[in-house]
């Protein structure tokens, strides 16, 4: 077993250092050593996007980069979106349009759909569907997360 | 070898492969850059695939580029995969390699000794097998500048996001006066070992007009000869010779309307 790695990750806005052996995933590192439960493991296949975070504002499958590939960088997850106790803007439009059953895919729905309205305020339903292509959703038929997400986009409080 | 990793961490996560080092590239400074610069569009191996989407130089000028890019796995897939993984990987079901073989690319390999340059059709050399020396990293990916005339179109078909493709074909066209098809280059994704170059199929059109029903017939026909699909859960054999017969004859289609100009 190879040495342990020295990392320095900003998460959610904090500095977070650990010793990391090289072949921990981002997510395993993010769910098990920070206790960052809210981004979700859906598959061991890299198909699913429910562990999807931002990297350096990019979203990313946390269960497709390693933790030590993540030394320095800065890191979203799903709890760093809401401030101060108030649901961010995107969490509001998945509660008031239903846009999740079970709730296994949400929490990388959410940052797809966060990362899609950060760089498009205004997309049309074409561009929503692309965005979330990657996030799969065995409950909703994505109706509703197509309408979360056209709410949310709708919202002035960002 | 770690780039974009979009391909090697999900097959180290199923145990498929056991690297006892891997040596992480990603940091490595300068090898990200799109430019067109003397007789080239030179694509630095580490651009990512996002980037190579989002390129409005590739948009407009290659748009066979452009229209791998925007299929290739999903958006989170194509934030951190490089251009230079898609084709080193070696992987017949990527869809970069195809596009290279159509447009008659070639790539730089870089090791100790310094540079050397690799034609696309002599890349490929086998299933997660190409023609890099295991001291040489892929550096670099040059397509002949765009000339007028000149258009490509790039088609797959798949079951859903994400999923390898059940066939995919590349065309790039050069069209002379009177529409005369001075070159064809037609590459084909997921039906053979490597990606395929289907020469039989490009010979048999260069010099024929591009309006040419029969011809174009006779190109897609010939293409689906070339190449071997294996029977698996995405259809049968022949049923995926019949899609690349279909993919061919229509990316030919829309390789000649952007070579005219129109679309």
């Amino acid at each position: 077993m190879a040495g342990r790695v020295s990392i320095s990750v900003k998460v959610n806005g904090s500095r977070r250092e650990a010793d990391v052996e090289p072949r921990l995933l981002l997510v395993h590192f993010l769910r098990e050593d920070l206790g960052l439960t809210g981004t979700h493991v859906g598959c061991d296949t890299s198909h699913c996007s429910a562990c999807a975070v931002l990297m350096d504002g990019k979203l990313v499958k946390s269960c497709t980069v390693l933790a030590v590939q993540a030394d320095g960088r800065d890191i979203l997850t799903v709890e760093g979106l809401a401030k101060g106790g108030e649901l961010h803007p995107v969490q509001e439009a998945f509660l008031a349009k239903h846009g999740l059953q079970c709730g296994y895919c949400t929490p990388g729905m959410l940052m797809s759909a966060y990362a899609l309205l950060r760089e498009n305020r205004h997309p049309k339903e074409e561009e929503i569907r692309k965005g979330i292509s990657g996030n799969i959703c065995r409950c909703t038929g994505y109706a509703k997360i197509i309408e979360s997400v056209e709410q949310a986009a709708r919202s002035k409080n960002w | 070898m770690i780039a974009g990793g979009q391909s090697l961490i999900p097959l180290l996560k199923l145990r498929l492969a056991s690297p006892s080092l891997l040596v992480d590239i990603n940091r490595v400074p300068g090898l990200d850059r799109i430019e067109e610069s003397g007789e080239f569009l030179r694509v630095g191996a580490l651009t990512r695939m996002a980037d190579v989407e989002s390129s409005s130089l590739i948009r407009k000028r290659y748009a066979i580029i452009h229209d791998a890019s925007e299929v290739i796995g999903d958006p989170l897939v194509r934030n951190l995969g490089t251009l230079g993984g898609n084709l080193s990987h070696g992987d017949p079901n990527n869809d970069m390699p195809a596009v290279m073989l159509a447009l008659g690319a070639e790539f730089v390999a870089t090791g100790p000794g310094g540079g050397r340059t690799i034609r696309a059709e002599e890349f490929f050399t086998d299933t997660f097998a190409v023609a890099l020396n295991h001291d040489e990293i892929l550096t670099e990916i040059r397509v002949p500048r765009r000339l007028p005339g000149t258009g490509g179109s790039y088609l797959k078909l798949e079951q859903k996001t994400a999923d390898f493709a059940i066939a995919g074909a590349a065309v790039h066209v050069r069209l002379g006066s009177g529409g005369v098809c001075n070159e064809v280059g037609i590459g084909l994704t997921a039906v053979g070992p490597t990606a395929v170059k289907a020469r039989s199929a490009e010979a048999s059109m260069r010099g024929k007009i591009s309006t040419d029903k029969t011809a174009i017939q006779g190109m897609s026909h010939l293409a689906a000869g070339e190449c071997s699909p294996a029977t698996d859960i995405r259809g049968t054999s022949t049923y995926k010779k019949q899609v690349v017969s279909l993919l061919v004859g229509r990316a030919f289609k829309t390789a000649c309307e952007r070579a005219r100009g129109e679309s």
